[in-house]
């Protein structure tokens, strides 16, 4: 199948201020997505693979390299139509779901006003779409009419998944998209992912630092650190047999039941990367 | 009356125990945001507002016309507070003076809350140039002090209470948009807003439908502050003669004409309508305070 993210040769340099040593967040970064796959992005905190996303949405400027998703290049552009356009195509839901959904807006018509950006539909229409995008997810209708404060945690991460499937794009990055839930409200939302995907047909990037939900939803992984790509492949080959030491101390570290702390083992693995 | 009392001397009124009548239920959760002395204050701005609307049918005598033989009478049955140098009755001045002394900070507020937001969410939404701009333009007005800046407009513009408090809006808008365009920006860089823009939501939507409902409480705070300061501002540029002119009924206009009186040994006419400034402004000052404070710190709570 072709592939409908192709990412080449992509730099992404912050420069906080000109005390610090600016940080190379993306570094030669390049990645291929087949169409349907789910692709997991792993890696410990700074390691880039949030810049990633955002470059890939388009919330994020790049320096420099190739970025096309289903063929077209991306910039991170202000143009109306462009952003109309790169709103079908690709997706994001956000880590935070507090954060993400405006807390002075009934989650319908967060929902609502995608539908009336995008399509051309009547109130009524738009109402029963909204009741049906609520369905998919497991919520009902009367949820439509909340603030995002009267949800749970995994209620709002529902809604949000729903705002990002009403505009029937094609990609959704999901950004740490399970990490803040527990875990029996994590396995659901997954589960539910899952089968969206399935039935819709779509592209995941999936980001994450939690290695047993990789192993739940993608097919293919990719591992960076420090704005690099270290490893790549599918799941079983990268998860079982990892090629480097810094994949290793990632599934050394993944806490297993019957996990101890072994000491001796991470410190040997840390000085082996640092070598 | 004990528990009530309590509510006044405690900051947290009790939670009431019993189940309460609608009307009483309404009165408590009133209670609860103003506090007594805040329910005092809205009493008053409500009698105020009321002889604003209806001053000028519950007035004994026409404000506006005197009689010599009546001058500087002292407070009797016949002239509750006296009459002033033009032999008017003060009461009936006072009455009909509440509906310009409310009229023009009404259209300063507004025009300033307008204007300010406008420009604050403009400059937040599309940043850099555009923000630069607009903040290099506010930067000028601020450096004019806000009365002369009214009454640089009143001597272009022509005196009235139109121009004036058009005048004296302008001058206010440089301090509510910076306001607001500092609560405005914190807003804009929250992930909820990028989760809309990523939507392909366009910015006036965006702006209008997400960033203004989360810094209406500043907007209204900033309202009712503005609003006390207009009053004194515009009885200033009143008793100037910038801003309505004699014979017309004005509590700052009242206080100018009593100049004269006072020298005279018949302060009444410039007391009463001092107090009645005062008075308000104080009125209006503890409702925004309080509101404003409750708004803000209630926000989690919705």
């Amino acid at each position: 199948m072709a592939n409908i993210i192709e990412v080449a040769g992509l730099n992404k340099t912050f420069r906080m201020s000109s005390k610090h040593e600016p940080v190379r967040a993306l570094d030669d970064v390049a990645v291929s997505v087949r169409e349907g796959s789910c692709m997991a992005v792993v890696g410990e905190s700074g390691s880039g693979k949030t810049t990633l996303a955002r470059v890939l949405v388009g919330l994020e400027t790049k320096d420099s390299g190739e970025v096309a998703i289903g063929g077209n290049p991306v910039t991170a552009s202000l143009k109306r139509k462009e952003q109309r356009s790169r709103a079908r195509a690709i997706q994001m839901v956000f880590q935070d779901p507090n954060g993400s959904l405006n807390r002075r807006l009934p989650v319908g018509s967060a929902v609502d006003e995608v539908l009336r950006a995008h399509f051309p539909l009547t109130a009524v229409q738009r109402r029963e779409r909204v009741a049906e995008l609520f369905a998919s997810v497991g919520l009902n209708e009367g949820h439509a009419q909340s603030l995002p404060s009267a949800l749970s945690g995994g209620q709002k991460q529902r809604v949000a998944i729903a705002r990002a499937f009403a505009a029937e794009p094609k990609i959704i990055v999901l950004d740490e998209a399970v990490s803040a839930l527990d875990v029996s409200v994590q396995a659901q939302v997954l589960e539910l992912l899952h089968e969206l995907r399935r039935d819709k047909g779509l592209t995941y990037l999936f980001i994450t630092h939690d290695l047993s939900v990789v192993r739940n939803i993608a097919d293919d992984v990719i591992v960076m650190r420090r704005g690099q790509v270290l490893e790549r492949g599918p799941v079983g080959d990268v998860l079982d047999r990892p090629l480097t030491a810094y994949t290793r101390l990632l599934l050394e570290c993944a806490p297993k039941p019957g996990w101890k702390p072994r000491r001796g083992v991470i410190e040997h693995l840390n000085s082996e990367i640092a070598s | 009356m004990t528990s009530n009392e309590s509510a006044v001397l405690g900051t947290q009124p009790a939670a009431t125990p019993q189940r309460l009548p609608a009307a009483a239920g309404r009165l408590t959760s009133l209670r609860r945001r103003l506090g007594w002395v805040g329910i005092a204050c809205a009493g008053i701005v409500a009698v105020v507002v009321l002889a604003a609307l209806a001053g000028q049918f519950l007035v004994p005598y026409d404000p506006t016309v005197g009689s010599v033989t009546q001058r500087h009478l002292g407070y009797s049955a016949e002239h509750l507070l006296g009459t002033d140098q033009a032999g008017r009755d003060i009461f009936s001045r006072l009455l009909a003076g509440a509906r310009t002394s409310l009229i023009g900070p009404l259209i300063v507020v507004i025009t300033t809350a307008v204007a300010g937001s406008a420009l604050a969410l403009a400059a937040v939404w599309f940043g850099g140039k555009t923000d630069a701009f607009i903040g290099r333009v506010l930067d000028v007005l601020f450096a004019f002090p806000s009365l002369l800046l009214a009454i640089l407009g009143v001597a272009i513009f022509g005196p009235g209470i139109v121009t004036a408090s058009i005048a004296l809006a302008v001058a206010y808008v440089p301090y509510s948009a910076r306001v607001i365009r500092s609560v405005a920006l914190r807003e804009r860089n929250l992930p909820y807003v990028k989760a809309a823009e990523l939507q392909g939501i366009n910015g006036l939507t965006i702006t209008l439908r997400h960033v203004l409902p989360n810094v209406w409480t500043q907007i209204l705070t900033g309202s009712t502050i503005n609003f006390g300061y207009a009053i004194v501002d515009l009885a200033a540029l009143s008793f100037l003669g910038l801003g309505i002119q004699p014979p017309a009924a004005d509590w700052g206009l009242m206080i100018s004409n009593g100049q004269e009186s006072l020298q005279q040994g018949f302060p009444e006419q410039s007391l009463y309508a001092g107090l009645c400034i005062v008075v308000t402004v104080a009125a209006m000052a503890y409702i925004g305070e309080r509101l404003g404070g409750r708004a803000a710190a209630g926000r989690s709570k919705q």
